[in-house]
């Protein structure tokens, strides 16, 4: 077809000729449109053209405020006006009138309304609320063309406040009988659960109805909101797997309408959705891996035809085959597939087999062997996005032998790239690449002087900041320290001799603080030298100011002797009466401290930036200050939303009577610490009305009417206490690093073709570049753990904090784990020994994923199981029933067994059910959470099921999530044989999420001397986390104030009997052990902590039979988390 | 989830825009303007594929027009020079033989089966007969809006 079209529209002798055209085109070439369009491609210059539109836009403006101007008349203006904004020219004016005319004209008319509103406005503009009507009308019209014009501007664009308005009808048309209102239903609701997840939450069983719809079309329409659910949390749809698998099966058999084929491929779109589904099903699942090693199999085997969309097909499905848990046989043919792709001829399919390659090599580092001739072509390839790709292939088997080649390409790419974000990006890697494989010291400055000099002042900031951390910190020789510090010196004077002026600023930051810190180090370079090219630098008309303070700075701690300080003094005049105050600063305390020899020494001490500065973040040194301030009569600080309340207070006109001044003597200040406590005294300000009147609570109330609630919540009425250990900030905790890359199976032998005889140069090239990916050193590469040569090892610094420790134990288990799987990867036959007998021993895991939910009692999944399957069944036939049957629970038998041995201190606790994680041959894990009252404690346990004695197990823990810390002395454990050893860990909120996870593994060694490992993830609702907060009301009104992240929301409160509220709270008390602090009438206080010490405050009020829940607190994203537990507890109850 | 779609000329006139997700108007014409020079200048027979920011850009030129589609990261790039190819598809089924000269003059009908086509930046129908009913039925719709035997023609 696409010939067709071609030969058309060449055909064509030009646009500018327009005069003898058929059909549409004569048509409306008559019209005003066609006037305006062919005037506009008359036009020889852009002023011109400018001028012409903007004569067009005045009389369009004329023609749409008339009265006169019929909708019909409307509709014309608008597709005019929709023409001018596309050519770049603003026609605002018209947006109120695209409205009118979606709300006021006939069908036809409306269409070009909506169109033209949808064209013009985005989500946030505040027009759009008066669409609102419009749609909801249109909604309810009986006329089916109107219903899908409301749905098809919905799905566009709707703002978010507004979607509770129309939700009911949006849901209603679910089940309207014509497939293509359902279709643009499901549609509208998937962009709401983009855009406000919250609100969709109660109709997730509607999406499964949509998901059996007898209209494929309507099935297809739903599998975007399930593949966006289900890569958010792909624990919960793991029953779906089945059915997912069923569908493929279906489609790829050609079961489907042929409407739905695409160049007789059938419905490659909805193949393509699945397959990216199943990928995320799949991954780290054994279970549901294995139903669809089948269908891709069959997918991989039908897509034969050699057109674009079944390499689509074949290029997703590849994908899906090297996410999910691996199976060799089909890993062999994805391989082989990549290989198709690589050496088309056909450049996109050679780039997509370079990402796929990219993709994989993680995997299995032997596939890029096998292609390197083609990599090497790639590499000198005429379009950049080739060459691009290869270096990022190129940039994942890096490692300690082939990086001075890999990281030359890269640079040389980057000299010749102009595209800002491509530098940013390569940048980062090269600078990432030279900090872990640096071959010397010499390489490792160089290599960073180019990349300061290319990255220039785009890159990101934190590489010249790690960069100079480096060089503070040191490294664990001593010696090789003091090297390197003395070749960047050497090499930073030489490039200060040259032209810096061509220096991007970044770098010449970075010079001047290295020559500042380390240039004594050189001892025969003189201190004179390098003050003198360091002034240069401030004579230098294109350095900046910022730069100019680094300058000084690094001046000021090298100036010494008769010379360097005259050459100080000099540079001081100059910048002492600089505007820049900033510059003004630096140039005194030079022109101070080098005078002063001494008080230099004490101020800048030589090897300063090794020593950990201590910040007192109280800045308690200052109260003396303070409180002579305060008592000289100024005002308490407020914090910056406290004073924007008020603001917003003091703005409102005030009826109420002017409370009694408050003296100042009445605050009294001695007894505290920080100053930072004094914000909570505003109260006592006394300089706007409602205020003083909270603050007064001592003095007589001035109306009868206690004033409990104001605008912003519960208002303070005494003096709040202090609540700064409430609103402690966790520290980031470094998550062990990543081994995830490791967990693949062991690859496939290497079957290295004969090169083709390439050119002497190209096998250089090659044997550099693939240097080390041997099978010798294979391992390293896979996700990049720390390689046991790296170079630059950062020293552990600091207070030695349990994760701390946690890391450094983590990474020496994943050197130990990584040399360990080199053993078996050269003995590829007792690999393919152990994976197989693997796979028996694995039988009882299929039911953990669904058991673990469960379980843990939180994400239940929806009770439309049944119905589910019911209708599935009229979509695909009766034979799938069986299929999308869960499988078969193991027996519960053998888990019994761990509860007895669970710790001795957690038998009087609350404990969830042991859930079995993960096992081998040899060890089953599982694992369960205690709810201690202060700390929630994961105990995992593992049974050596093996008849030997296992010594040494190590069992690490990562979150993202979470804060984990062990419970015990050592996470080493030994486990006899038969019997089970226990670790215990205890769990904090990092990072509120509504379900949280932590992932684990367990490496221990055999005593045959292989060495194993089990990876394993456990997941837990936020709910388990959550503890009664005791506060008093106004200790709550205080924190209510303080508190910046909000989120509000209507629920639906529960009926029992005469009280909803107190019967909802209740609910909400018992079921997410919330404190219910007062109720006054329809408005209730709750708070709650998230451990460890995260408040939330939360505040309902019943009005008009629904619930407004509004919940606060300091940590973001947890009201957020909140609102979805307790809008999930009300409706489970 | 597609980003953009843009259709300009071998001038870099633009004839046809659509934003998947808000967008302000200094970022829209931005973007207009990278993507007419970053396509334009690419070399015949090379990749249809371009790196823009963290997006990824799929671009075909039919005769002298353009097509631009923008994509998220992990989409997959084929299917998406696909999308481009069934929206010429559907318009050259509209329009019979479609040329740069429909769009132009019926900018506003090539929106509309573009609406039908592609939704919020996910495909929404791709069957070419279901399309064309629809934007059919509303073409037809009369002034006084007695529509009821088109809607027979295309939900029934």
């Amino acid at each position: 077809m696409s010939d067709v079209v071609e030969k058309t529209l060449t055909a064509l002798p030009s646009l500018l000729s327009l005069d003898s055209h058929s059909g549409s085109t004569k048509l409306s070439s008559s019209s005003k449109l066609g006037n305006l369009i062919r005037g506009i491609t008359e036009l020889t210059s852009k002023h011109e053209e400018e001028k012409l539109i903007q004569r067009e836009l005045a009389s369009i403006k004329e023609q749409v405020s008339s009265p006169n101007t019929s909708m019909r008349q409307m509709k014309e203006l608008m597709v005019r006006a929709i023409y001018c904004e596309m050519l770049g020219y603003e026609a605002s004016f018209s947006y109120i009138h695209a409205i009118k005319l979606a709300q006021q004209g006939t069908a036809l008319e409306k269409r070009v309304g909506y169109l033209a509103v949808s064209l013009f406005l985005n989500e946030s503009h505040e027009l759009l609320l008066l669409l609102v009507n419009t749609v909801l009308k249109d909604l309810q019209s009986t006329n089916l063309i109107e219903v899908c014009m409301a749905l098809t501007v919905v799905s566009q664009m709707f703002p978010k406040d507004m979607i509770p308005a129309i939700l009911p009808l949006v849901e209603e048309k679910l089940t309207h009988p014509k497939e293509i209102i359902r279709r643009k239903a499901v549609l509208a609701l998937y962009k709401f659960y983009l855009i406000a997840p919250n609100q969709v939450q109660h109709i997730h069983n509607k999406f499964r109805k949509a998901l059996c719809d007898k209209d494929p079309g309507v099935m297809t329409a739903s599998l975007h909101i399930y593949l966006q659910m289900i890569q958010e949390n792909p624990e919960g749809y793991k029953d779906l797997t089945a059915s997912f698998v069923t569908i493929l099966k279906q489609v790829v058999a050609g079961k489907l309408p042929m409407d739905f084929n695409y160049h007789s491929v059938p419905a490659p779109w909805l193949q393509i959705q699945l397959l990216r589904i199943l990928a995320f099903l799949g991954k780290n699942d054994q279970s549901s891996s294995e139903i669809m090693y089948d269908i891709l199999e069959e997918s991989l085997r039908r897509a034969e035809i050699n057109h674009n969309i079944t390499y689509a097909i074949l290029y997703e499905c590849v994908k899906c085959i090297y996410t999910i848990h691996p199976k060799s046989e089909l890993l062999e043919k994805a391989a082989k597939c990549i290989g198709n792709f690589v050496l088309s001829t056909k450049i996109n399919l050679k780039y997509l087999g370079l990402k796929a390659l990219t993709y994989v090599v993680q995997q299995d580092p032997k596939l890029a062997l096998q292609h390197q001739v083609t990599i090497i072509e790639c590499l000198d390839h005429p379009d950049l996005i080739i060459k691009r790709e290869t270096l990022e292939l190129l940039f994942r088997i890096t490692n300690a032998q082939n990086v001075a080649v890999i990281v030359e390409k890269m640079l040389e790419f980057l000299r010749g790239n102009k595209d800002d974000y491509t530098t940013i990006d390569l940048v980062g890697k090269v600078a990432e690449l030279a900090e872990k494989y640096a071959p010397n010291n010499e390489w490792f400055i160089e290599t960073m002087s180019t990349v300061f000099s290319v990255g220039g002042d785009t890159m990101q900031p934190d590489i010249p900041n790690s960069f100079l951390k480096l060089l503070s910190e040191g490294f664990d020789s001593v010696e090789e320290d003091r090297k390197l510090k003395l070749f960047a010196v050497d090499s930073y004077v030489s490039l200060l001799q040259g032209e810096p002026g061509k220096l991007p600023q970044r770098f010449l930051q970075v010079i001047s603080w290295v020559l500042g810190e380390y240039s004594y180090l050189r001892g025969e370079l003189d201190a004179a030298t390098v003050l003198r090219l360091l002034a240069k630098l401030l004579d230098t008309k294109s350095t900046s100011s910022e730069t100019k303070s680094w300058v000084l700075m690094a001046m000021t701690k090298v100036c010494e002797g008769g010379v360097g300080v005259s050459v100080a003094q000099e540079v001081c005049e100059t910048y002492s009466s600089s505007l820049d105050t900033a510059l003004r600063q630096r140039a005194q305390e030079l022109q101070h401290l080098s005078q002063d020899r001494d008080l230099r020494a004490k101020v800048l001490p030589r090897e300063a930036g090794s020593e950990p500065l201590e910040v007192d973040s109280s800045l308690s040194f200052l109260d003396g200050f303070v409180s002579e301030a305060l008592a000289a009569g100024a005002a308490p600080y407020k914090p910056h939303h406290q004073r924007q309340e008020e603001l917003a207070q003091a703005k409102a006109l005030s009826m109420e009577p002017y409370g009694l001044p408050i003296s100042m003597s009445s605050c009294s200040i001695a007894d505290r610490q920080s100053p930072t406590l004094l914000s909570v005294s505003s109260g006592l300000s006394g300089d706007s009305p409602s205020l003083s009147q909270k603050g007064g609570s001592t003095t007589p109330k001035l109306d009868g009417v206690k004033r409990v609630w104001g605008r912003q919540g519960y208002l303070v009425q005494t003096e709040p206490v202090e609540e700064s250990d409430l609103v402690e900030v966790t520290g980031p905790l470094q998550s062990p690093n990543q081994q995830a890359g490791a967990d693949g199976p062991p690859s496939q032998t290497p079957t290295l073709k004969p090169t083709p005889q390439p050119e002497q140069e190209k096998q250089q090239l090659a044997s550099s570049l693939f240097v080390g990916l041997g099978s010798q050193s294979s391992l390293c590469l896979m996700g990049k753990p720390e390689a046991t040569t790296q170079r630059f090892r950062r020293k552990a610094k600091g207070p030695v904090l349990s994760s701390s420790t946690g890391e450094q134990i983590s990474n020496s288990s994943v050197s130990a784990s990584s040399m360990a799987n080199n053993l078996l990867c050269n003995d590829l036959l007792d690999s393919n020994i152990t994976s197989e007998t693997a796979a028996p021993s694995l039988e009882q895991t299929p039911q953990l994923s669904r058991d673990l939910p469960a379980a843990n009692g939180a994400c239940a999944v929806e009770s439309t199981d049944r119905d589910v399957k019911e209708n599935s069944a009229s979509l695909i036939g009766d034979n799938r029933l069986v299929a999308a049957d869960p499988a078969p629970r193991g027996d519960r038998g053998k888990l019994k067994d761990f509860s007895a041995h669970l710790p001795a201190e957690f038998s009087g606790l609350c404990h969830s059910d042991i859930s079995p994680l993960a096992s081998n041959q040899s060890l089953d894990v599982s694992a369960c959470h205690v709810q201690k009252e202060d700390s929630l404690v994961l105990v995992v346990f593992m049974y050596n099921s093996s008849d030997d004695a296992i010594p040494h197990i190590l069992l690490e823990l990562r979150s993202d999530e979470l804060e984990v810390s062990c419970e015990g002395d050592s996470p080493v454990e030994e486990a006899r044989s038969r019997s089970v050893a226990v670790c215990q860990y205890s769990l904090t909120v990092k990072k509120p999420s509504v379900h949280v996870e932590v992932a684990g593994t367990v490496s221990y060694q055999l005593p045959v001397g292989t060495s194993q490992s089990v990876q394993f993830s456990y997941k837990l609702p936020l709910t388990s986390f959550i503890r009664p907060l005791t506060v008093s009301t106004e200790e709550y009104g205080t924190m209510w104030l303080d508190f910046s992240h909000d989120t509000k929301q209507k629920l639906t409160p529960i009926c029992l009997g005469q009280e909803p509220l107190m019967d909802t709270l209740n609910v909400l008390k018992k079921k997410l052990k919330l404190h219910v602090v007062e109720i006054i009438g329809m408005e209730g206080i709750v708070a709650c902590r998230v451990l460890r010490d995260q408040p939330c405050l939360m505040h309902c009020r019943l009005h008009a039979g629904a619930l407004s829940v509004w919940l606060r607190s300091p940590v973001p994203d947890l009201p957020d988390c909140l609102m979805y537990h307790c809008q999930r507890a009300l409706q489970e109850h | 989830m597609m980003r953009f779609l843009l259709l300009f000329s071998r001038q870099g006139k633009l004839r046809l825009q659509k934003w998947f997700t808000p967008m302000s108007e200094r970022e829209k014409k931005k973007i207009i303007r990278d993507m007419t020079t970053m396509v334009l200048a690419r070399q015949p027979r090379s990749c249809n594929f371009l790196h823009w920011k963290d997006l990824k850009v799929i671009y075909k030129r039919y005769a002298s027009l353009y097509f631009c589609l923008a994509i998220e990261n992990q989409e997959n790039e084929l299917i998406a020079l696909e999308v481009i190819h069934r929206y010429v598809e559907l318009l050259d089924k509209y329009f019979g033989n479609v040329c740069e000269l429909d769009i132009i003059f019926n900018f506003e009908k090539a929106y509309f089966i573009l609406d039908e086509f592609l939704i919020g930046g996910e495909i929404q129908e791709t069957s070419k007969q279901m399309v064309n009913r629809s934007i059919e039925a509303s073409d037809m719709l009369q002034e006084d809006d007695i529509s009821e035997w088109y809607e027979v023609e295309l939900f029934g």
